[in-house]
């Protein structure tokens, strides 16, 4: 049947890749997700996978591109200085077409930054980090649970698209405690991959992994072949959670653990007789803009709250589209905004919306 | 009369794009003979590097993979991982293997991955217009050490084979040359140990092939034996310096 | 008793054959010029050929195809 069990979010992440299939993990420690290759390290070996402790981020992703061009669900994680490695390989997966699952728990930058959590590789990961036109498939879960059922559909989005599939996390996510319900069997899609570099076995042409085409002809190809794949993502894998947006005075938008604190100040705000609602995208890339379009007319403005100097904010107001002012609100450096300070600044905004 | 040479199955049937003379398209045979004749070419995958072969995918018959600059070891590690009763080989240029991939090699063969490296060494960077290379020999003219290559400017030239053999997880290791016909068979003997070694699941394997670069070396192709000969051989030594004994 | 095949628009004209050939037969046609633009190797004195294969060994582009 299943079983719950109290898990930390790392650790949940990588029980999820395990029950999706993935057999090959390649990791490189740094704080604060590294649990996630301690428990891949104990769990492999039993399941006769792979688990290598790579010399660096950069090989580690290269072990992905092996042997997810082999046909291998394979998985690599990280924190923010180590994601920012991994751009060329995330690039050359991207070209090439190959499908993985990479884990950023996000920490507070730039450069060496701290170790508290941060939400400031949104441009990162969603405008891409990496050169050229390319996508990922963000998903950005709020909780251990979907942390834990966001990782095993990571693995098959990633299988159906052929596309790199990030888990953006922070350090609060990656780091608490939480039940977590497993399945005995979950939802885990098998895809053929004729594509694969699994040996011809002489009985066919054979493949090749490849991101690099010379003539300009076919390089613009290929390239309006990989737009097309990231249109039809934008149509089919929208993620979004909207809660208490009808009537709303103001509505907040927020992912990952700062929705959570969002959820509590929505409950602050109902007994000042504020009406709150939260847009709570869960895929960033795509971005669930028919939502944001759905609602853009009904509160007196947007307020946009992270954990950075505001990233997510400029494509809230991409979606709003100047039918109303769309405010930020975010602390930096591993400082998490708290609900008193968020409740505030939705008092001083629809103090000058003129509520 | 019969045939007693002839294009190996493994290699396609394409005029390769390389230089006149230069000897990576001896190299290509020699590993290409090799797979055939250990009748593995339904079961090998190689790894392109960046560099002048980065395509040597579209001429070996088997399935292939392209790296990123450097990470072909990585990459092959990966696919080894998975399949670990395949035989995966990498082809590396100096500049990949020796300078950006620096780290990707010392650690597979360290790790001991039971995968095969062709390093290919010519002293220069051949792609991108003739550059220094971490093999490029002192006093070496390249594009950028256009005085000639000087301790005090740009450092000493790196010996990678025997840098590697200090390392217990690289089981062979050994240098060859193609600058002449007896040192053209001998590079095959080594090339053809070497993938035996993997298939015998021994350890990590590679061959570094001395190799000629006429057109960045501003010499003709015969030339280039010469000056192969006569100056890269007293630097880089050839032999072997791991698992000459090992049996296959 | 040898004979060998070249391929001539394969060739890019790099000469490596021509210094390894015991009996010293293998030589560059330069009134030729082939698709390419080089000037192709061949043999003409093939009676002369022992089929060693050394100029096939040398020859980055399997122009040369050897019977013995």
């Amino acid at each position: 049947m299943g079983q719950k069990k109290l898990m930390k979010g790392n650790e949940a992440i990588a029980e999820g890749a395990l029950r999706a299939g993935c057999r090959h993990y390649f990791g490189y420690p740094i704080t604060p997700q590294t649990e996630i290759s301690h428990y891949m390290a104990k769990k492999m070996p039993g399941l006769k996978g792979t688990f290598i402790q790579a010399e660096s981020e950069i090989a580690a992703i290269n072990m992905v591109y092996g042997a997810a061009g082999a046909g291998a669900r394979a998985m690599t994680s990280s924190s923010s200085p180590g994601i920012s490695l991994k751009q060329e390989g995330i690039s050359y997966m991207a070209g090439a077409e190959l499908p993985g699952v990479i884990v950023n728990i996000v920490r507070s930058g730039p450069g060496l930054g701290g170790i508290q959590p941060a939400q400031s590789d949104y441009f990162q990961a969603v405008k891409g980090g990496g050169h050229g036109d390319y996508k990922l498939v963000v998903l950005a879960p709020s909780t251990v649970q979907e942390l834990y059922e966001l990782t095993i559909e990571a693995f098959n989005i990633a299988d159906r698209y052929r596309i790199l599939t990030m888990i953006l996390g922070d350090g609060i996510i990656g780091q608490m405690m939480e039940p977590v319900e497993l399945k005995d069997d979950e939802e885990v899609q098998v895809i053929e991959k004729p594509w694969a570099t699994t040996g011809s076995g002489m009985t066919r042409e054979h493949n090749t992994i490849t991101s690099i085409y010379i003539q300009p002809e076919v390089l613009e190809k290929h390239n309006l072949k990989l737009q097309a794949k990231y249109k039809a993502i934008e149509e089919n894998e929208v993620r979004v959670e909207s809660y208490n947006c009808e009537n709303a005075d103001i509505i907040l938008t927020a992912y990952g653990s700062v929705a959570r604190i969002v959820k509590n100040v929505i409950k602050m705000a109902a007994k000042e007789g504020i009406k709150v609602g939260l847009i709570r995208p869960i895929t960033l890339f795509p971005f669930p803009k028919a939502e944001f379009e759905k609602y853009a007319e009904v509160p007196k403005a947007f307020l946009s709250v992270e954990m950075s100097a505001g990233q997510m904010v400029e494509d809230v107001r991409l979606c709003v589209n100047g039918k109303r002012n769309v405010y930020f609100y975010g602390r930096m450096g591993g400082m998490v905004p708290t609900q008193i300070e968020i409740l505030n600044n939705i008092k001083e905004i629809l103090a000058k919306e003129g509520k | 009369m019969a045939t007693v040479f002839k294009k190996p199955h493994a290699l396609k049937d394409l005029s390769m794009h390389y230089c006149p003379g230069c000897t990576h398209g001896v190299i290509h045979r020699l590993v290409a003979e090799v797979i055939d004749e250990l009748g593995i070419e339904g079961s090998t995958i190689g790894v392109s590097p960046v560099g002048c072969t980065y395509n040597n995918y579209e001429y070996f018959n088997c399935d292939m993979q392209q790296a990123a600059h450097g990470r072909a070891p990585a990459v092959a590690t990966g696919i080894k991982r998975v399949f670990p009763e395949n035989t995966v080989f990498t082809y590396q240029g100096d500049g990949d293997l020796a300078a950006i991939g620096t780290a990707e090699i010392v650690h597979a063969a360290a790790r001991g991955e039971k995968i095969t490296t062709i390093f290919v060494n010519n002293a220069i960077y051949g792609m991108t217009g003739g550059q220094m290379a971490p093999t490029t020999l002192l006093g070496q003219v390249t594009t950028t050490t256009p005085f000639g290559r000087s301790i005090e400017a740009n450092g000493f030239p790196i010996n990678v084979s025997e840098m590697l053999s200090t390392l217990e997880g690289a089981v062979f290791v050994e240098r060859v040359s193609v600058h002449d016909i007896k040192n053209i068979m001998n590079a095959k003997r080594a090339i053809k140990k070497a993938f035996q070694v993997q298939m015998k699941g021994l350890g990590f394997s590679i061959v570094e092939i001395l190799s000629t670069c006429p057109t960045n070396w501003g010499l003709h192709p015969v030339d280039s034996m010469k000056w192969l000969e006569q100056n890269m051989l007293p630097k880089y030594p050839l032999g072997n310096f791991k698992g000459k004994d090992l049996e296959v | 008793m040898g004979k060998v095949t070249f391929e001539e628009d394969r060739c890019k004209g790099c000469e490596l054959c021509t210094t390894v050939c015991p009996k010293k037969i293998v030589i560059m046609r330069t009134e030729k010029i082939n698709k390419k633009g080089f000037h192709p190797a061949g043999v003409d004195d093939m009676d002369k050929c022992t089929g060693c294969a050394f100029c096939a060994t040398i020859c980055p582009d399997c122009v040369i195809e050897v019977e013995r």
